[in-house]
């Protein structure tokens, strides 16, 4: 089986953080470019290259309406356990993590 | 001579110039598909001298785009992540027709006889069936679970002997055979609990056995499809040992059964090997390490050797494992995102489309040295004409 129940604990982790504010710091404009890459490419492998879903769900900004940004953030980073969504905490820091938030519920394509 | 009558043998000379130019004869056998998955074009290549022959535009999203060709080689049939299907004309080289049939889908096979043109779709889940001349529906099969009517997204969607294909239920975990005798009227059999998961799915060469492989838990769906009615079994049950699996950052794939000396070739989910199967009993032989998680494992067409590539951290990899020694004998490092491989016809020659370096790579099997290399937009799947003869593909 491989299915650990992590579940409780990103929620917990995601409650918890809701107090704070998402680090909203930009990574330099090189880095973009690389986040923007692996969220096109890699995540695209399963979400979509236009985000409109396959194997995962659709990332669209109509489909992340309402979605709180730190769920989204703790999901990239620690993985969805029981689902094909692994943890992609080694490789992007939180900051990193936020950026994209950011970038998938404005809808962004484009590193700026 | 009168000068209407000059300039009417002019006219018929160029004329004639005009035809032979377009009608050169050439055969389809060494050519193929290069997808370019984010500008939604495809190369038309041919593999004798290893040259591009054309772009083809307009085939909308091509991430996870694959292909299957019409019997006589004539035509690919590319399944595109929007749900495109589109006929391209490999001789005239443009789009010979297109439909979108569905929101999402996913990949799709071509039927025993190349009539039909099965598709397997995320959204809606299930599998839309077309004739393959003209592109029309056929049929429509729903795929919920079990007999509830939450649609599950479909993957290992394979043609089979007897104008049959089956197909997994990725959510529901189940697998499917659809009888097309009568096309506008599929008989389906279906089996539940094959196990969590299934990723995506295979036939052997001979049309045989379907297998599934499983994301929720460690092992393989076994369905003997000579005798369908004895139902699914488990195979390499527990491969992990009970160990936590390594995250997985792309998911593996099963494009065709790799075998070599009675062993099947499979990549292990969520560590770091190819498992062995043994063939006649369908219990493990063996496992071998490799660089990282295996996405594609694929067998020469002699099987003298398997070709291992990898998920990311390691998709810049490519390795080449020797079956007489079971051995990885060459770790190759190609470039960045070393995305799909697939040996010509009779396996002199390996193509491995790399990403991110924008470039097609062509090895020599024998010195495992690059022999040339094509650019490519963002290249993917890579589909030689020489699937359109083979079962499953």
């Amino acid at each position: 089986m491989r299915m650990p129940t992590h579940l409780t604990g990103i929620l917990l982790a995601a409650l918890g953080a809701l107090g704070s504010d998402i680090a909203c710091a930009e990574p330099p404009e090189s880095r973009q470019a690389e986040l923007m890459h692996l969220l096109t490419q890699d995540c695209g492998s399963c979400h979509g290259l236009k985000r409109r879903g396959g194997l995962g769900p659709a990332l669209t900004q109509e489909a992340l309406k309402g979605k709180p940004a730190v769920m989204l953030r703790e999901v990239i980073l620690h993985g969805l356990p029981g689902t094909a969504m692994p943890p992609w905490n080694n490789f992007m820091s939180t900051q990193e993590a936020d950026w994209m938030v950011q970038m998938l519920l404005e809808g962004r394509t484009d590193a700026p | 001579m009168r000068p209407d009558s000059r300039l009417m043998v002019f006219l018929s000379l160029a004329g004639a110039l005009l035809v032979s130019a377009c009608a050169t004869p050439r055969g389809t056998g060494d050519l193929g598909i290069v997808i370019e998955r984010a500008a939604g074009s495809v190369q038309v290549v041919e593999t004798t001298t290893r040259t591009r022959l054309a772009q083809v535009s307009g085939l909308g999203d091509l991430s996870h785009a694959s292909v299957v060709y019409s019997r006589d080689a004539r035509y690919a049939y590319v399944f595109g992540r929007d749900g495109g299907l589109t006929k391209v004309d490999m001789q005239r080289r443009r789009i010979d027709k297109r439909i979108v049939q569905a929101g999402n889908a996913v990949g799709g096979a071509i039927s025993q006889d190349g009539g039909l043109i099965a598709v397997s779709n995320y959204d809606p889940g299930g599998v839309k069936v077309f004739t393959a001349d003209t592109l029309e529906l056929v049929a429509d099969i729903p795929a919920g679970s079990g007999d509830s009517a939450r649609r599950s997204k479909i993957v290992g969607l394979v043609d089979a002997p007897d104008r049959r294909f089956v197909f997994s239920l990725f959510d529901a975990g189940e697998i499917w055979i659809a009888d097309m005798r009568n096309p506008h009227q599929p008989r389906v059999q279906k089996f539940s609990d094959v196990g969590k998961l299934p990723y995506d799915g295979t036939v052997t060469p001979d049309g045989r056995y379907y297998i599934a492989g499983l994301f929720g838990e460690d092992g393989l769906a076994l369905l003997d499809l000579w005798q369908p009615d004895k139902g699914v079994r488990r195979v390499l049950d527990g491969y992990g040992r009970g160990q936590e699996p390594l995250p997985v950052f792309k998911m593996p794939h099963m494009d065709y059964w790799a075998q070599s000396g009675g062993l099947a070739y499979v990549p292990a989910v969520g560590r770091h090997e190819v498992l062995m199967i043994d063939q006649k009993n369908w219990t493990e032989s063996a496992r071998i390490a490799v660089a990282g998680q295996p996405v594609f494992v694929i067998a020469r067409p002699d099987g003298r050797q398997v070709w291992v590539n990898f998920a990311p951290p390691h998709n810049d990899t490519v390795q080449v494992i020797d079956t007489l020694s079971l051995s990885v004998v060459r770790t190759l490092k190609p470039g960045k995102a070393v995305l799909h491989m697939e040996f010509t016809p009779r396996g002199e020659n390996v193509w491995l489309s790399v990403r991110d370096e924008n470039r097609v790579d062509v090895y020599d099997t024998e010195t495992l040295e690059r022999v040339t290399s094509l650019l490519a937009d963002k290249p993917s799947g890579i589909f030689f004409t020489a699937r359109a003869q083979r079962i499953g593909q």
